[in-house]
């Protein structure tokens, strides 16, 4: 662990620049892509990727250079090219940050159970082939798959203001999925991937339940096959933890990113329909609703001890009972907007300056068991596990799709629907949240697939929450 | 600058050649870009810098087993070289565990390619200059990205490609005090100044549209126009497993309907994958050339897009196609709109400029959603009224491009990826606009 920390000291130490302010961060990933389809193991992938990202503050304009070149001469040259564009783009700079202060803290976080060894690739082929070959023989089994991920980043950040920032994470993303299709209509059931990661070790891959899973899986995309359609109508809505990650992430999360806010992203991700007004006064969801970003989970995807930019990161409410008081903005924006905000400025490698990005973005739990979630509901259905997702750029229309729709009435559950999806309305949909799910029903999940940012940034977010109720949402099915 | 990124590439190829034993085969993958990156907000330069980055994937094969590797190579050969020899020792260690891999379909021919196109690009200090000169007193937002892309390709079998271009691409919007917006953008191999300044002062014109009181519309079925730029979007939809072998065979893909012939589009509606005169390589990641197919022709499916492993896998016959399987340069038909006729043919209904984030909300039935974004207007008796609310759309691809479609526009616009997820893209599409005759509206 932090093996070039002693050359890059050296290295940044003997750096040369007029600049007022200078730092390095130095990115150091690899991973590693295991995979069964079909019973057939595709061929493993691996990557290393290593490089750093030198950025300068020259009469209080900023620029960067980014280069895999970590000679000294190297980083020296990337350092006299992020000197020389700042100097360059003075007179057309949005920006002045010669206020903004430098971090100058040291500090080192690992992900928990990081030295851990990971079972040998062999055993890892040997588990994926095994929950592969559990998938029954029917010839309505058109697809499925099993696969393993293992990402590990070591970062450290340098400043000339003194900071020694390092993280070394390790993410695991365990994942299966099975389609069944007779040829016209086809149905996909999937446990983790997309919807699923954590730092950590093997553990991961138990906590994902991946193991034996392939058979109940299979199972349920073939129910999926044989349920009637969604109906249409307004019902209670039931969103279990695996979809209520989504539902988080689009219509609370982007919407709080305040370099959004501040109009930064209107050209592409969009702007929100939360003004900066709106923070400390805005009832954005009903009094149930308490949200918060907590880096301090330690297995959830986003659990650091400083962002990339070097701020310290802690466990904040940006929704508490309902009202909104606090953006997802990092150190500069928070110099722009005047408000407070968190340690959120990422970046998704050396190549990617830092800009607002969720971290781990929660629900804190309620005091309901899910049997009495069910029981609370007269005419309602359940759904879980996204399949799709689409917002407007302002965050607000929504409409969302998941694999598996069971429906509710009179306090039980009855039978499984296809296609089950909803829509809705940001700013009104969270005040329609009448019960919230206590800690039994409470879920540590995340996805690496968070895009942003221009240039593009695909980033890990985490998102942990108990199973909601929300009152009157319209849901319909599909068209077969 | 013109041939170092080749030389490093072939430097590395030679040391591999010779590090190689027999009856290892190995195939190379190269990319590189050089690219300089400048966010705009409020006209004014948000955030700048320089990003250097290469990297080469490597392949071994040996006894019928495969696995890859990519790394990161830095700007000093020998340390370069070193990393190249730790993916091959890793991948020597690796291929003993691995079963046979059945789908193992390797391209022996020894073919070449190369491609160099170095167009000067524009100093920053011009672009900014016009910026200022042109947009100085708009809200302008967004991208210029410019700088050398490279792609290269190599194998143990002889085959050779190299692809390089200097290109550019601005992407950006002019936003209204209302906070309506027109979208534009300069993209390509060969800067104008006159050029970039027109597309300013054009976009500007466009923004005048947007002042006017925004429509708000219900829920419904209404003609639209929708222009190139939002026919992207749904061909964008269709190149996510839509003519993937791999994806029609295990009915994952939204045309399975279309390529079982239980289902057809208008006869109007001929895709092709046009990779000649593309700016995409004339190879595939996979170290195949690539090859113009015309993968929907009148309305009804015919070739798809097949990777060397799913041939195997599934029968067929591999054509050139990325290992996933989506187009890297579809292009559309044109039709018989012309330009000039748009709003008196369309009548009253929605003139779309953009349409955003679209996802499936039944993938068999290919039936998408999404929304309107930027310049998006009510038209009444071929007359412009307003600027229309956003709204979300939820129909198949089987209405919009099927029953529904009544013409596609005469001229057609060659829209340039704007995505740098990891790198800069290559991909293009090549669109004309379309006009229907009902596009549902839900929320």
């Amino acid at each position: 662990m932090f093996d070039s920390s002693t050359l890059l000291r050296q290295r940044f130490a003997a750096l040369r620049s007029t600049a007022e302010l200078f730092s390095l961060r130095h990115v150091k990933q690899s991973h590693q892509s295991l995979s069964v389809r079909r019973n057939v193991a595709e061929p493993p992938f691996f990557s290393q990727d290593e490089g750093a990202m030198l950025t300068v503050r020259v009469n209080g304009v900023e620029a960067y250079a980014a280069t895999a070149d970590l000679s000294q001469a190297g980083l020296q040259r990337a350092l006299e090219q992020a000197e020389a564009l700042a100097r360059r783009i003075k007179a057309s700079s949005l920006l002045d940050l010669s206020g903004q202060a430098a971090p100058s803290g040291r500090h080192d976080h690992v992900s928990p159970n990081f030295e851990q060894s990971l079972p040998k690739l062999a055993d890892c082929l040997d588990l994926l082939a095994a929950e592969s070959a559990s998938v029954p023989r029917d010839e309505r089994f058109v697809d499925w798959q099993a696969s393993l991920g293992f990402s590990v980043v070591e970062q450290t950040y340098l400043n000339s203001a003194g900071a020694e920032l390092r993280h070394a994470q390790r993410f695991i993303y365990p994942g299966l999925g099975v389609t069944a299709s007779d040829g016209q209509d086809s149905q996909s059931r999937s446990l983790g991937r997309e919807n699923f990661g954590q730092q950590g070790g093997f553990e991961v891959v138990e906590r994902c339940g991946l193991v034996g899973a392939a058979r109940r899986v299979a199972d349920e995309a073939l129910q999926l096959l044989l349920a009637p359609n969604t109906p249409a109508g307004q019902r209670d809505l039931l969103l279990m933890p695996d979809q209520m990650m989504l539902q988080i992430h689009e219509s609370i999360g982007h919407p709080l990113e305040l370099d959004r806010i501040l109009g930064d992203e209107r050209n592409y991700a969009g702007t929100s329909f939360v003004k900066a007004s709106d923070f400390g006064h805005l009832q954005y969801g009903s009094k149930l609703l308490n949200v918060t970003f907590d880096p301090t989970i330690h297995e959830e995807l986003a659990s650091y001890s400083f962002d990339d930019d070097g701020t310290p990161a802690s466990k904040q409410f940006l929704i508490r009972d309902g009202l909104l008081v606090r953006p997802l903005g990092g150190a500069l924006s928070q110099l722009r907007s005047g408000l407070d905000g968190v340690a959120n400025s990422r970046a998704c490698g050396w190549n990617r300056a830092p800009i607002d990005r969720m971290a781990n973005l929660n629900i804190e739990p309620g005091e309901q068991t899910l049997a009495q979630l069910i029981a609370g509901i007269e005419h309602g259905i359940l759904m879980r596990t996204n399949r799709s997702w689409s917002i407007d750029d302002a965050r607000n229309k929504f409409q969302f799709g998941c694999e598996w729709g069971q429906l509710i009435e009179n306090g039980e559950l009855k039978g499984v629907v296809k296609n089950p999806n909803y829509r809705g309305i940001s700013a009104d949909f969270w005040r329609n949240l009448s019960a919230v799910g206590d800690r039994s029903t409470f879920q540590v999940l995340g996805t690496p697939n968070c895009g942003k940012g221009e240039p593009n940034q695909v980033v890990r977010v985490g998102h942990a929450s108990p199973a909601c109720v929300f009152r009157q949402i319209d849901v319909f099915g599909g068209d077969a | 600058m013109s041939t170092a990124y080749q030389q490093r590439f072939e430097s590395l190829l030679d040391s591999l050649n010779a590090a190689v034993q027999p009856g290892e085969q190995f195939t190379l993958g190269y990319s590189a870009e050089h690219s300089q990156f400048v966010r705009f907000n409020h006209a004014k330069v948000r955030q700048a810098g320089l990003v250097s980055q290469a990297s080469v994937q490597l392949r071994l094969v040996r006894e019928g087993r495969q696995a890859e590797q990519q790394i990161t190579l830095g700007d000093d050969a020998e340390l370069d070289r070193q990393r190249l020899h730790d993916a091959l020792a890793q991948l020597r260690q690796t291929l003993p565990l691995l079963a046979v891999d059945p789908y193992l379909n390797l391209d022996y021919s020894a073919w070449h390619s190369h491609s160099l196109l170095e167009q000067p690009l524009p100093e920053l200090d011009e672009v900014l200059a016009l910026v200022e000169r042109e947009a100085g007193d708009l809200d302008l937002v967004g991208i210029y990205a410019a700088g050398p892309i490279c792609r290269g390709f190599a194998s143990s079998f002889g085959a050779f490609g190299w692809h390089q271009a200097n290109s550019f691409n601005f992407d950006w919007s002019l936003f209204h005090a209302n906070g309506q917006a027109v979208k534009a953008n300069y993209a390509g191999q060969a800067w104008s100044g006159e050029t970039f300044a027109a597309r300013l002062r054009q976009a500007r014109e466009q923004l005048a549209h947007l002042g006017r009181p925004a429509v708000t519309l219900k829920p419904g079925s209404y003609r639209a126009y929708l222009a190139p730029a939002a026919m992207d979007e749904i061909a964008g939809m269709l190149c996510w497993g839509g003519f993937s072998a791999q994806a029609l065979a295990t009915g994952n893909s939204p045309l399975q309907r279309l390529y079982n012939g239980d289902a057809q589009l208008s006869p109007l509606v001929s895709f092709r994958e046009q990779v000649s005169g593309s700016l995409s390589p004339a190879f595939s990641d996979e170290g195949s050339p690539r090859r113009d197919l015309l993968l929907i022709g009148e309305g009804r499916a015919l070739e798809r897009l097949v990777s060397a492993r799913s041939a195997v896998e599934f029968g067929q016959q591999a054509n050139g196609a990325d290992s996933y399987e989506s187009p890297c340069a579809l292009s559309l038909a044109p039709g018989n709109l012309p330009c000039e006729q748009i709003l008196e043919r369309l009548g009253t209904g929605l003139y779309i400029s953009n349409l955003w984030y679209l996802n499936y909300s039944d993938l068999p039935a290919a039936r998408m959603t999404g929304l309107t974004r930027f310049a998006t207007f009510w038209v009444e008796n071929g007359q412009i009224q307003g600027p229309v609310s956003t709204m979300r759309f939820d129909d198949s691809l089987y209405n919009l491009l099927g029953n529904q479609l009544e013409d596609l526009s005469q001229e057609r616009e060659m829209i340039l990826s704007t995505s740098t997820y990891g790198q800069r893209s290559t991909g293009s599409s090549h669109l004309p606009g379309a006009l229907v005759k009902g596009l549902t509206l839900t929320l």
